[in-house]
């Protein structure tokens, strides 16, 4: 072996290990801005609907999210894939963050929609969008249901149902 | 070791060890700068007056701080503006100085497109100018989620919710850079990291490469004319002061930036201590609430035309939602100024009042700036929406035009 190939070999070796320990130090560097454990893990949200009032919105929160839950009047249709039967009453079960940009829509008890006001996304009330920027529905957290309870974040059978009629 | 005679004086000291003579005459009283300027050349050592007093102020106010969502609104509203002394004039300094220098910023980057002061050898000054534009942003923007009020809280989210825009990996990427799936004291803790640290620190190095990319191909002059810089610097040093075309950064450059920096400190001062109001939205006065959006969510004024750029395509086009084409167009905005450069096919290196058709183009992207601006504050309802659509199209219009419009021009004055 010459010289020259000897250190061209040690500069390749070399080369070879820095740079094993530079992609183990990036794994590590995007693991410490992963979130924690903690908030991977974090629970599920219980709401007992039976005592909600019709064409009330009322906001729960999971996840850090605002979830939409809005008990339909008599004289309001339910949209097929969009609603779900608790009871006797017709729900929408939303997650209510705009789909533009995850801004919270307000609802209008009158107009029975959803305004969002940072960039003038309207829905209806089963989260439909109707005008503006949004691109899609109103997303549906996974639910279970258990008597007139609502389970947030639990992937139940009328779940599956709605989602499958979508 | 070299061999070392005893100095006869501190000056003869420091030179053996540091060779601070030839350094002087290196960094300043050889550092020749063209002589055929106006004021608008001082906007650079008048951004890095504004980095320093931002960084002062920034130091004072890292003292009393608390990086954490159950602190951090008290800590600045309470501690900061009432408890300690003098608390509220750096505050006040780091908000107005932030707002303000992105004023300079401007003028400092539209001088450079008017005078063309970005091609034939000047580049890589428009490239790293460019990184230190996107650095500044990226602080500004970092800096503003601090306070933990309600435009705090909804900037950042709008914002990190852009990246879910991008395919695949869009999803996964929000939750990362938050480190939650909303906007949290992670997402707090993290940013104000960037802020104190990893962006400044970034800032300080690119603008050490952004004055070293002058060195070879020179700050570009009034009437973008080229010269021998070795020759004029000799007449310079021959006593030819009047013929010579260039004069020394230090003592006689930096004179007239003093000047320019003492008229605008006044102006500055003004800002801070009688008309700060601007620089503090009332609604950041409420504490963040991840529940309640607030009722017209707006950035600081000069992210206003990228924001209207992002929110002006408002429907679908070419089976495109309007979230994706505002992406989109968010995204090309953002980029575009980077390759002005190429996107100027033109050789000619002259204001843009000598160039017929460019001098058109430059009022034009002037207006539409002004316009994109006005309407980014507005609520985006009726005939907004639509003037934001217009100007938003008209800014990627203009921008795709630059390559033919300059073409023409060269042919134009070639032919003369």
């Amino acid at each position: 072996m010459t010289d020259e190939s000897r250190r061209g070999f040690i500069g390749k070796a070399f080369g070879a290990f820095a740079a094993v320990g530079g992609i183990a130090s990036l794994i590590a560097m995007k693991k410490t801005w992963d979130p924690l454990p903690s908030v991977m893990s974090a629970g599920f949200t219980t709401v007992d609907v039976s005592g909600l009032e019709e064409n009330k919105l009322e906001i729960v929160v999971w996840r850090g999210k605002p979830i939409f839950i809005l008990k339909y009047s008599a004289d309001m249709t339910p949209t097929e894939g969009r609603n779900i039967k608790i009871g006797d009453h017709y729900y929408s079960v939303m997650i209510g963050l705009c789909t533009h940009l995850g801004c919270i829509p307000a609802y209008r008890t009158v107009k029975k929609d959803f305004k969002c006001a940072c960039h003038g996304g309207e829905f209806s009330a089963d989260g439909k969008e109707t005008f503006g920027p949004p691109p899609r529905p109103l997303d549906i957290p996974p639910f279970n249901l258990d008597g007139e309870t609502l389970v947030l974040g639990e992937e139940g059978e009328a779940y599956r149902a709605l989602v499958a009629k979508a | 070791m070299a061999e070392f005679k005893k100095a006869d004086s501190m000056l003869e000291w420091f030179d053996q060890r540091l060779g601070v003579i030839n350094f002087s005459k290196v960094m300043m009283t050889e550092y020749w700068i063209p002589k055929n300027i106006n004021f608008l050349w001082a906007m650079g050592a008048l951004l890095m007056m504004m980095f320093g007093v931002l960084l002062i102020s920034g130091i004072f106010l890292l003292m009393y701080y608390k990086p954490d969502v159950a602190l951090a609104f008290d800590s600045v509203n309470y501690t900061i503006m009432h408890d300690v002394a003098y608390g509220w004039l750096f505050r006040h300094i780091h908000a107005v100085g932030a707002s303000v220098i992105f004023l300079v910023i401007y003028i400092h980057m539209f001088t450079g497109i008017y005078y063309g002061s970005y091609k034939k050898g000047r580049e890589m000054i428009w490239l790293s100018g460019m990184l230190l534009f996107v650095l500044f942003s990226a602080e500004g923007f970092s800096g503003y989620m601090l306070p933990w009020g309600q435009m705090s809280y909804w900037a950042a989210y709008v914002i990190t919710e852009i990246f879910g825009g991008i395919p695949v990996i869009g999803g996964d990427l929000v939750v990362w850079i938050r480190g939650n799936f909303y906007v949290s004291d992670s997402t707090l803790t993290r940013f104000f990291m960037l802020h104190v640290l990893l962006i400044p620190v970034v800032m300080l190095g690119a603008i050490a490469f952004h004055f070293y990319s002058l060195r070879f191909p020179h700050v570009n002059n009034e009437a973008g004319e080229f010269f021998d810089y070795d020759v004029e610097a000799e007449k310079y040093l021959a006593g030819d002061k009047k013929g010579s075309k260039v004069i020394p950064f230090w003592p006689v450059f930096l004179a007239k930036d003093f000047f320019v920096m003492g008229v605008f400190l006044i102006f500055f001062f003004y800002l801070v201590f009688y008309y700060y109001g601007f620089a503090m939205d009332p609604v950041n006065f409420d504490k963040a609430d991840g529940l309640k959006t607030p009722t017209h969510i707006y950035p600081e004024w000069y992210f206003l035309w990228s924001y209207e750029v992002l929110r002006g395509f408002f429907f679908e086009m070419f089976g495109i939602s309007g979230k994706d084409l505002g992406l989109m167009a968010f995204a090309f905005a953002n980029g575009i100024f980077l390759v002005m450069p190429w996107l100027d096919r033109s050789p000619t290196v002259a204001p843009a009042n000598q160039r017929p058709y460019f001098k058109i183009w430059f009022w034009l992207l002037m207006i539409d700036l002004i316009v994109l601006t006005i309407f980014g504050k507005l609520p985006p309802t009726g005939a907004n929406a639509w003037v934001g659509f217009a100007s938003s199209l008209s800014f990627i219009v203009l921008f795709l035009a630059l390559p033919v419009i300059t073409t023409l021009e060269a042919k134009k004055l070639g032919a003369k």
